[in-house]
């Protein structure tokens, strides 16, 4: 390979202190939305552009990396940033939830639960988890830094009027160290327990709102609800059609036009390893029957 | 007029209030009490000064002189200007109430009106789905909204029905003083008589304190027991409702209440 023609991990020194020292901001702070100078990155907005510069920021040689969009390994999206550091920062790069030291996600987190000294960084498109709500930014962080949240409940209470239920699927607003209400990105609801007392580090970049984010390793994560109607995770009911699993978080995937279709893990790395240890789904041993899941 | 035990007691004080910017005076030198239960009308021309001082009053506006005090729900006087902002605004959203002539000011016209009433509930604490929306149905019964139309957003209502819904998001969290910026401004005739006799009823059940900002004498006649009459950015004439209005002593005063059409 020729001389890279890109500092290492792509931006410039200066650049990285930068991003590192409102990384270190938003760990002192859990929750909290540290604003940064979100730098021009080559891919466009809406791509990954804070995730990945909180990546490019935290990158050491030795590092081994990760990256999954919606849990597969093996997106678009996906592929283009884990080659982009393979090729500005050399690291090695796996699609092995435990053999990675930095994972970058977009909307998932792995099933397989992170252990110490992994750092899980998340792309984030709103950082801002009353902005639907209260339009104004002078105001939003007025109420986060007077801890006003009766507005988010105004946002469940909608969901509960309309649907019956907290139809909030996806982006559910989370209270991080009985502090901050925060933004966990989109990913689905079903993750959200995984954040709280996590293990590894978290870090939520978003580029284009020029905000990061962090939850530090044991931090509390406390998903909001209400007293009579309380925070449910949200499964497919169906095991996986190729790994046979029961707990993961599974994609449907349409087969045919005829009503046909699958549920398989959403986190492609988690799927293939119970493959690879004899699991089977009904989709691997024989071609697929169709079954109605309520 | 309801009583409590503490009616001797001046609720709200405002004392050598002003209000200037540069060389132009919005608002000078307005001192007054305001006891529990009473409600007090503002009236005057527009340009004024009702609204910078209903703002004034409020600690929407810092003032250029002078100061407002208010007696918190434990008894203690306190000076508005030195309360943080957050003790400033947990009073705004729990001990008074502000309702505005346009409801779109005051209300989230896209979130559905139980959600409106509600929201108040939520800010202070609460988090129980079922209480919230019961306490929100009666309060909707209380203003005269169908309660079919909890779910349905402002946005949906008439004129009416707002400014009552933003009354009923006010009152919810049983404030003990309520600030109205022309109430009953933009609403025809008949809507407005209802909405009074509404008013007036809400107002002596909860012995509720209200500064009414009107520039419709009917108004104040109607909602209040005391009047204090604007003119240029000072108060003019201050007395009994009926005694002002009846027997006008300064010649701006008379002029505003023979400037009444008469029905």
């Amino acid at each position: 390979m020729n001389a890279p023609a890109y500092n290492f991990a792509y931006l410039d020194e200066q650049t990285k202190r930068m991003i590192r020292r409102a990384i270190l901001k938003a760990i002192a702070i859990p929750g909290y939305q540290v604003p940064f100078a979100s730098r021009e990155m080559p891919m466009p907005y809406g791509w990954g552009t804070g995730g990945v510069q909180v990546t490019a920021a935290i990158l050491g040689r030795d590092d081994v990396l990760k990256v999954i969009d919606q849990g597969s390994d093996d997106t678009t999206n996906a592929i283009s940033i884990r080659k982009f550091f393979a090729k500005t920062a050399g690291v090695e790069t796996t699609t092995s939830t435990a053999d990675a030291t930095v994972i970058q996600t977009r909307h998932r987190i792995p099933e397989a639960s992170l252990h110490a000294g992994q750092v899980l960084v998340y792309q984030v498109p709103i950082p801002e988890p009353l902005r639907f709500l209260e339009p104004r930014e002078t105001e939003t962080r007025r109420m986060h830094a007077l801890g006003e949240y009766g507005l988010m409940h105004v946002k469940l209470y909608e969901d509960i009027a309309r649907f019956g239920h907290i139809a909030t699927s996806y982006a559910y607003p989370v209270k991080v160290n009985a502090r901050y209400v925060m933004d966990p990105s989109p990913t689905p609801k079903f993750d959200n327990p995984k954040m709280d007392n996590c293990a590894a580090l978290q870090l939520f970049g978003a580029g284009r709102e020029k905000r990061i984010y962090a939850i530090p390793p044991h931090t509390s994560v406390v998903s909001l609800d209400f007293e009579d109607h309380p925070f449910s995770r949200y499964r497919h009911d169906a095991p996986c059609a190729l790994c046979g699993a029961n707990d993961s978080y599974l994609d449907e995937i349409v087969t045919d036009d005829k009503g046909g279709r699958m549920f398989v893990c959403s986190d492609t790395d988690f799927c293939e390893t119970r493959q690879a240890q004899g699991h089977r789904g009904s989709e691997s041993a024989a071609p697929h029957k169709e079954r109605a899941h309520g | 007029m309801a009583e409590r035990e503490d009616s001797d007691q001046p609720l709200l004080m405002a004392e050598g209030l002003g209000k200037s910017y540069g060389s132009l005076t919005a608002c000078r030198d307005a001192s007054f009490a305001l006891y529990p239960g009473e409600v007090l009308a503002v009236v005057g021309e527009s340009g004024s000064g009702k609204s910078t001082l209903l703002q004034l009053l409020s600690a929407q506006l810092a003032p250029s002189a002078g100061q407002v005090s208010y007696r918190m729900r434990d008894g203690v006087m306190r000076d508005l200007a030195k309360l943080g902002e957050a003790e400033r605004r947990f009073l705004f959203r729990t001990d008074w109430g502000y309702v505005h002539q346009d409801p779109a000011m005051g209300l989230r016209m896209a979130v559905s009106a139980g959600a409106n009433v509600g929201e108040r509930l939520m800010a202070v604490g609460w988090n129980h789905y079922g209480r919230i929306r019961d306490t929100a149905s009666s309060w909707l019964e209380r203003v005269e909204i169908d309660t079919g139309r909890i779910d349905d957003a402002p946005r949906t209502y008439s004129g009416g029905m707002r400014q009552r819904l933003q009354i009923a998001r006010n009152l919810v969290t049983e404030p003990r003083l309520v600030f109205m910026d022309e109430p009953t401004g933009g609403l025809d005739v008949s809507v407005q008589a209802r909405l009074l006799d509404l008013m007036r009823n809400l107002v002596s059940e909860l012995g509720l304190a209200a500064i009414v900002v009107t520039h419709d004498l009917a108004v104040a006649r109607l909602l209040s027991h005391r009047v204090m009459v604007m003119k240029g950015g000072r108060v003019i004439e201050t007395g009994l409702t009926d005694q002002v209005l009846d027997d006008p002593r300064e010649p701006y005063t008379q002029l505003l209440v023979s400037s009444i059409l008469p029905a």
